[in-house]
């Protein structure tokens, strides 16, 4: 076997099997370390793909900063199994249908890829930095501002509902 | 098969190059423990640290052996593999960092051209920033599984922190990447060897990007999150014997590493100042040149060890309100205006 195919087997089952671990792990602090995992693998498939700059990003971003936030919360919320509120039979009916539709879904698309998997493997050159940037400033242009301002709409939303909490006096 | 043995030769060469580095950096955050002590020996008009060996250079063993033979003590009620696995990520995140900086030019070994370089990956100063992203977890996961509440203050008050001037940070990096046009530190070296250092360009991108090392690095004035006379002791205040040692090393490691950055992208790297090396390398051959090179780039990064510890033994910590206003409202309308005004001028020139 091919030492880059050997590897993509390798993160594959670490990716899954920290993704179950994510699901069924009881401590919520244990399962952000394991979708921390999860992200990981996702980067080292990126870099197998050559595409290094959205490996990176990937990393910066997800792993880095938003599990961050993640963690944040969960730590101060002390969550645990005593303060859970069991939720009800029928909740948990619904959450089942959802999920395994959803998983139907991502199955029947990915099923039919049209060789779209096979074109992944490696010496493509769209992920690196150079070809990535100009692609984003030329072609794609608009939808990048268009989603650049979406997020500082976002952000100004976010920054307006905090300070929307402070203001009010304690008493 | 065949290409894992065409690669033999390169990964051992570039094992040993990974074992000299890491070793190599194990001992300078070693000796900086020592100078820190002594500098600030001196800066308070002590002695310091002087009966183990002469000078005292012994010390920073002994301090070692001790932290070794010292009882390892784990609270019942902590989260065990966590509380084990928190010291061992803040090392390893301290050490990663190393593999993109290149230490020197290339040399010569019999007969094969050996890049002093781990990794010249086209990504470089972005990984670092990856890197030092997962360098919070070493700081959250011990504190919380210490299951202390002055532990958990001081790991949430630590990651906060590190966020938040991570983002100065980037911005200030975006202004440099402009100029040099590339991400991998190799190039960046480069174009410093020809086009003069870059903080003649950017005196105000390196000045707020040495600010958020200082922060990275949890160092005085920014050393929050183990400010002893509010949390005791910090995110370790529940660890002993070596995986405190470790939390310790690891700011010594990183505070090595962050110079090299600094020194990397600032100051030239391993450019000799006023030399040209490849007349130097005409003369006197290629191994000597990259040894002067790499002792350039070494006296460079003192420089900065020293700036550490001397900002520590000077400036007072700062409070939780001020380190943030600092970081949000100073550091990063600063670092906008600079990416701004150093986009006009590159346009400006360029046209």
């Amino acid at each position: 076997m091919h030492i880059t195919e050997i590897l993509f087997w390798i993160l594959t089952a670490l990716a899954l099997f920290s993704a179950l671990m994510v699901v069924s792990s009881d401590n919520p602090v244990h399962s952000v370390l394991w979708l921390i995992l999860v992200f990981m693998a996702i980067t080292g498939h990126y870099i197998l793909m050559n595409a290094q700059f959205l490996a990176i990003v990937n990393m910066i971003v997800y792993a880095g900063a938003i599990m961050v936030l993640f963690l944040f919360v969960i730590m101060f919320m002390n969550l645990n199994k005593d303060s859970e509120p069991q939720k009800s039979v029928w909740l948990r009916l619904a959450a089942v249908v959802s999920g395994g539709s959803l998983l139907l879904i991502l199955v029947a698309a990915l099923k039919d890829n049209g060789g779209y998997i096979n074109s992944m493997k490696g010496e493509g050159s769209i992920g690196l930095i150079k070809n990535l940037g100009n692609t984003l400033f030329t072609e794609y242009v608009v939808p990048f501002e268009i989603s650049s301002i979406l997020f500082l709409s976002a952000m100004v939303g976010a920054v307006v509902l905090g300070k929307k909490e402070s203001s009010t006096p304690a008493a | 098969m065949e290409m894992l043995a065409i690669d033999l030769s390169l990964g051992l060469e570039k094992l040993l190059l990974i074992g000299g580095i890491i070793s190599f950096s194990l001992l300078v955050a070693m000796y900086t423990t020592y100078g820190e002590r002594k500098i600030a020996a001196w800066m308070q008009d002590r002695r310091g640290p002087n009966r183990a060996g002469p000078f005292g250079l012994l010390q920073p063993a002994a301090d070692g052996l001790k932290l070794f033979f010292k009882e390892e003590i784990i609270p019942l009620t902590s989260n065990r593999m966590l509380f084990v696995l928190g010291p061992a990520l803040a090392m390893i995140t301290a050490m990663l960092t190393s593999a993109v900086i290149p230490w020197g030019p290339t040399i010569e070994v019999f007969g094969r051209q050996v890049s002093l370089q781990i990794a010249d990956v086209n990504i470089g100063i972005l990984y670092i920033f990856g890197v030092v992203s997962m360098g919070v977890y070493g700081i959250m996961i011990g504190g919380w599984a210490s299951n202390n509440k002055f532990s958990l203050m001081a790991a949430v008050r630590g990651a906060s922190q590190i966020i938040s001037y991570e983002l100065a940070m980037g911005l200030s990096l975006i202004a440099l990447l402009m100029l040099t046009g590339t991400l991998s530190l190799k190039s960046i070296v480069a174009q410093q060897m020809t086009g003069g250092w870059n903080i003649i360009y950017q005196p105000l991108g390196f000045l707020i990007f040495l600010i958020c090392v200082f922060a990275e690095c949890n160092r005085t004035p920014f050393d929050l999150p183990e400010a002893e006379n509010e949390l005791n002791f910090g995110y370790h205040q529940e660890y002993s014997s070596m995986k405190l040692g470790l939390y310790l090393f690891a700011e010594y490691v990183n505070m090595f590493i962050s110079s090299a950055v600094v020194a990397t992208l600032f100051f030239g790297g391993y450019d000799i100042p006023f030399v040209d090396e490849a007349a130097l390398a005409a003369n006197i051959g290629v191994n000597a040149t990259a040894a002067l090179g790499f002792a350039a780039l070494f006296s460079k990064i003192l420089f900065f060890l020293f700036l550490f510890i001397w900002v520590r033994w000077t400036i007072p910590r700062f409070r939780y309100d001020q380190l943030m206003d600092l970081g949000w409202k100073k550091l990063i309308p600063l670092a906008l205006a600079n990416m701004l005004i150093t986009a006009v001028v590159v346009l400006w020139l360029n046209k």
